[in-house]
């Protein structure tokens, strides 16, 4: 074992929500970790270390998103030695990480009194039930996406394959998708666009399932269905992730029950909030995506 | 005229191509400077993977002093893999910057920093790429100068047809002063065009431009002579040498890659050049005299290093880090500055020396000992004499006994195979060495799950250096000295399966050598290789001797010379070598003299402690060792 003093216990969990945009939608898992764990050494946040002989700083993620999609929902959580305030953490990790990657959101974790159950592992992916996609299809009209669109949305199952971790696989993608629709691009674009370049949006909220459906799937499902072939590599976004209300087909914030349950840092993180959390699917986060 | 970004006809590109990341730039203090406010542009590249590139000193070190001067802008660019290249040629884009991803061909001067011949292939495909003509001679106006740095611009010939000009030795001041050149030519509205810019460089005697010597041979191939052709021209170009390295304490602002790279540290050079006197080492004779940084600027460019950066991980770095006159003293005020941030420190290129156990430790405070590593470089104690390498076995072996003391399990050692005057039995010798390794790790620790890793590269004869006159060993010799040490050590019941072995085969140094060795006749080989493919010949699943002995056949049908001719013949004393015009600072008797020592076994010692040997250096460029003690310490930092 090595020596010296045994490392700091967590005082403090964060949830942070951040965003990967741009160009920096090219990042993979890996170079995000890398650049996190490196921004927060920069930031003098008090990170806390795992034990033995290559300590590795006590952050965790909830799923990511694939090289190459952008998303404005991505979330990981931080094991503080020391009890930092949500709000300031927001901004000195945000000026830390390179533009693009963008820090959101940073709530505390409740801490579990005396007497409490242990908080299970894996509860906040638990959360994380569907996510809500934005795909840009440039060099696809209108009619042709809704045409895919309504055809999709008739199939009972659409089987597709990819190669898994487990090897090609052969699944549904239609149970997974709880609503699809094409949209013309925003009114600012559409007359800029229109005239010379026809192009396509699509938004979806998909559920997470085994094995996981992804857009790409989707855009493989609606070629199978109706030739829908984007002549160019279409742009991905993640707007949002989190419950799913089944009955509207909407998502929650997965951070809200963080909230409900109390802040220690009370009007601070209720004001950032506020001036910080894009709404899902406002102009703002569908123009990340090509920044 | 504005220079627009490629990257828009880019970014649809990238989802095709393996690793995008490395293409996007971005990085952590990166910058991105005004293009019409620049007077002078410059585009460095390192011709290389990113992922190899991007850590480079070199071009870190230049990026950041041009950025930081007004009216002058530099941007990075990489090789690409050749799936980019396909992508690119299919679409028409540009070799272009990572910065702001401008097409290279704009830019002023277009820099490339070779550490490796092996990066000329590359060369090629980024002048291309970038649609300016391969030969410097078919180049305009409207074409960057295109310059040439790092060790291998110590002989540029081979690739001296695609260069305008080389620059060698340390970069900061010269590239400055190239910049101030560049600048008056283009303010005074570039008089006599091109050529008239190139003759500024050259006439100011630190630029090397190749168009301005003619070479002529005699009819048995040799040079006959090497001459400057035009009045004005200096005979023999200098090297260039930073004196006091406080005064250049870069890189500040180390760029912090998204993507992962082959070092992902920040990196403090402690000192430059090395005394040692290893002949087989290019970078210790180019590289002279000694020049350390101080304490104080060390541990000041470290503390702003990893402030700005957010590496956990500090690279000490120089030609024979432990020879720093106060690396005791570094490497405690370092370790008890960071003891408990999960900092770690590294200090590569160490020599086998009882003293570098104790540093080891130091810098492993607390952490895992997992595995120290040393350079005998020779197998033998007389092949050890021969390259000027002074470390006895016993020496090593006690060295390693105590380093499995201090808790350390395993041990590399690093050697070389082909050296000048080696038989079978100098390269058998390793064996033993590795056999008296574990003997002593088992009998310091009573343990049996000791481990020692031999790896073994193939030596490669280098210019300016006391072995430029050696016949290089032939691959088909080296092959058969590693597999005789290989089954050697197989037959080894009792050692063999606690030591392990590493090696390439002998056909890359045989290319390495004709690059390294080759002059101007060797360009049209790149060139034909590189018009069949080869990119990347680093990279051992990229390189093709097949190819190059293909090439080389082609190319030197006809006449006097050959892959062997370049490689594997020695040369003598009169013999004009194709790098003569350019000076290291090495007198060439002295040089000549310790290759006839070399060969009689004869050692030299260092000149920081003993008198001076007359290696020449010092009064030829007018420099001096710059070595401490300062007597100064590390104070630890107040945590604010």
């Amino acid at each position: 074992m090595p020596e010296g003093p045994a490392p700091a216990p967590v005082i403090q969990r964060l949830r942070v929500r951040y965003a990967k945009r741009g160009r920096l939608r090219f990042t993979s898992h890996r170079d995000i970790s890398r650049a996190v764990e490196r921004a927060v050494r920069r930031a003098g946040i008090p990170v806390a270390f795992s034990a033995g002989f290559t300590p590795h700083p006590k952050i965790s993620y909830a799923g990511a998103a694939a090289t190459g999609v952008a998303s404005e929902a991505e979330y990981l959580e931080i094991g503080l030695t020391e009890t930092r305030d949500p709000a300031r953490v927001r901004d000195e990790l945000d000026a830390a990480l390179p533009a693009g990657l963008d820090i959101v959101d940073v709530v505390p974790v409740r801490a579990g009194r005396a007497g409490d159950a242990p908080v299970k592992p894996g509860a906040f992916t638990d959360r994380l039930q569907a996510s809500r996609w934005r795909i840009r299809l440039d060099g696809v009209s209108y009619d042709d996406a809704a045409a895919a669109v309504a055809a999709f949305l008739d199939a009972g199952e659409i089987e597709v394959e990819r190669l898994t971790k487990k090897g090609r696989r052969r699944f549904d993608v239609r149970a997974a998708v709880q609503a699809l629709e094409a949209q013309s691009p925003e009114p600012d674009r559409r007359a800029a666009e229109a005239a010379d370049a026809p192009c396509a949006i699509l938004r979806m909220v998909v559920r997470h399932s085994t094995p996981a459906v992804r857009p790409d799937d989707i855009l493989t499902g609606l070629r199978q269905v109706a030739d829908l072939a984007p002549p160019s590599p279409p742009l991905v976004t993640r707007l949002a992730q989190g419950p799913l209300d089944a009955a509207t087909g909407g998502l929650a914030d997965p951070l809200d029950p963080d909230r409900e349950s109390g802040l220690p840092s009370g009007d601070d993180a209720e004001t950032a909030r506020d001036r910080t959390r894009p709404q899902p699917g406002d102009a703002a986060s569908a123009d990340a995506v090509s920044a | 005229m504005p220079v627009q970004s490629i990257f828009p006809r880019l970014e649809p590109l990238l989802p095709r191509v393996q690793k995008p990341i490395q293409y996007v730039g971005g990085e952590l203090n990166s910058q991105v400077k005004d293009w019409d406010e620049a007077e002078v542009r410059w585009a460095l590249m390192y011709p290389d993977a990113y992922e190899v590139g991007l850590p480079n000193q070199g071009v870190q070190i230049l990026y950041e002093i041009l950025n930081e001067r007004d009216g002058v802008l530099a941007e990075r660019t990489y090789s690409v893999w050749p799936d980019m290249e396909a992508v690119m040629r299919e679409h028409g884009l540009p070799q272009f910057t990572v910065d702001a991803h401008r097409p290279v061909a704009a830019f002023d001067v277009f820099g490339v920093s070779f550490s490796t011949e092996l990066g000329y292939t590359n060369l090629l495909t980024a002048l291309d790429l970038a649609g300016i003509p391969l030969r410097a001679a078919d180049r305009g106006a409207e074409h960057p100068i295109v310059l040439a740095g790092g060790h291998a611009a110590f002989n540029p010939e081979p690739i001296a047809d695609f260069l305008d000009a080389a620059v060698l030795g340390d970069g900061e001041e010269v590239a400055l002063a190239i910049t101030e050149v560049v600048r008056e030519w283009k303010a005074e509205g570039e008089p006599d065009g091109r050529d008239g810019l190139l003759l500024r460089l050259a006439a100011s005697g630190g630029v090397y431009v190749p168009r301005f010597y003619d070479v002529s041979y005699l009819p048995d191939g040799r040079i006959q002579r090497v001459a400057p052709n035009r009045p004005g021209v200096p005979w023999r170009v200098e090297k260039h040498t930073v004196m006091d390295l406080d005064q250049w304490p870069y890189p500040r602002k180390p760029l912090v890659p998204l993507a992962e790279t082959v070092h992902e540290r920040f990196s403090v050079e402690i000192f430059r050049g090395c005394t040692r006197g290893c002949r087989f080492c290019q970078a210790g004779m180019i590289t002279r005299p000694v020049r350390e940084r101080s304490i104080t600027t060390i541990g000041a460019m470290v503390e702003q290093g990893l402030s700005e950066s957010g590496f956990q991980e500090v690279g000490l770095l120089s030609l024979s880090s432990a020879d720093h006159s106060e690396i005791g003293e570094v490497a405690k005020g370092l370790a008890d500055r960071y003891e408990g941030t999960n900092t770690s420190l590294s200090l590569p290129s160490t020599r086998v020396d009882a003293f570098n156990i104790t540093l080891a430790n130091e810098f492993s405070r607390g952490g895992r000992r997992s595995g120290l590593t040393f350079a005998p470089e020779g197998g033998s104690e007389r092949m050890r004499k021969v390259i000027n390498k002074m470390v006895t076995e016993d020496d090593l072996i006690r060295t390693v006994g105590t380093a499995y003391e201090n808790g350390w399990r395993q041990v590399k050692l690093y050697f070389m195979c082909g050296l000048p005057t080696e038989e079978d039995e100098d390269v058998l010798a390793i064996a033993g060495m590795a056999r008296r390794v574990i003997q002593a790790g088992r009998e310091a620790t009573g343990r049996k799950d000791i481990r020692c890793t031999v790896s073994i590269g193939g030596f490669v004869p280098k210019p300016h250096t006391p072995f430029q006159w050696a016949a290089q060993c032939d691959h088909e010799t080296v092959d058969r000295r590693l597999h005789a040490l290989k089954d050697a050590l197989r037959a080894d019941r009792e050692y063999g399966r606690a030591i392990g072995l590493r090696y390439h085969d002998g056909r890359p140094s045989i290319i390495e050598g004709l690059l390294s060795r080759g002059d101007r006749r060797v360009g049209e080989v790149i060139r034909a290789v590189w018009e069949d493919g080869g990119r990347f010949d680093g990279w051992s699943e990229h390189f093709s001797f097949e190819r190059w002995t293909a090439a080389a056949g082609k190319v030197f049908a006809g006449q006097p010379v050959d892959l062997d001719w370049y490689t594997v013949r020695e040369r003598d004393e009169v013999e004009v070598l194709p790098w003569d015009h350019l000076d290291a600072g090495l007198d060439r008797e002295w040089l000549w003299q310790d290759w006839q020592d070399a060969v009689d076994e004869t050692e030299v010692e260092d000149c920081r402690w003993t008198p001076c040997y007359d290696c020449g250096v010092c009064p030829t460029m007018g420099t001096e060792i710059q070595i401490g003690p300062t007597g100064k310490k590390l104070l630890p930092l107040s945590v604010v």
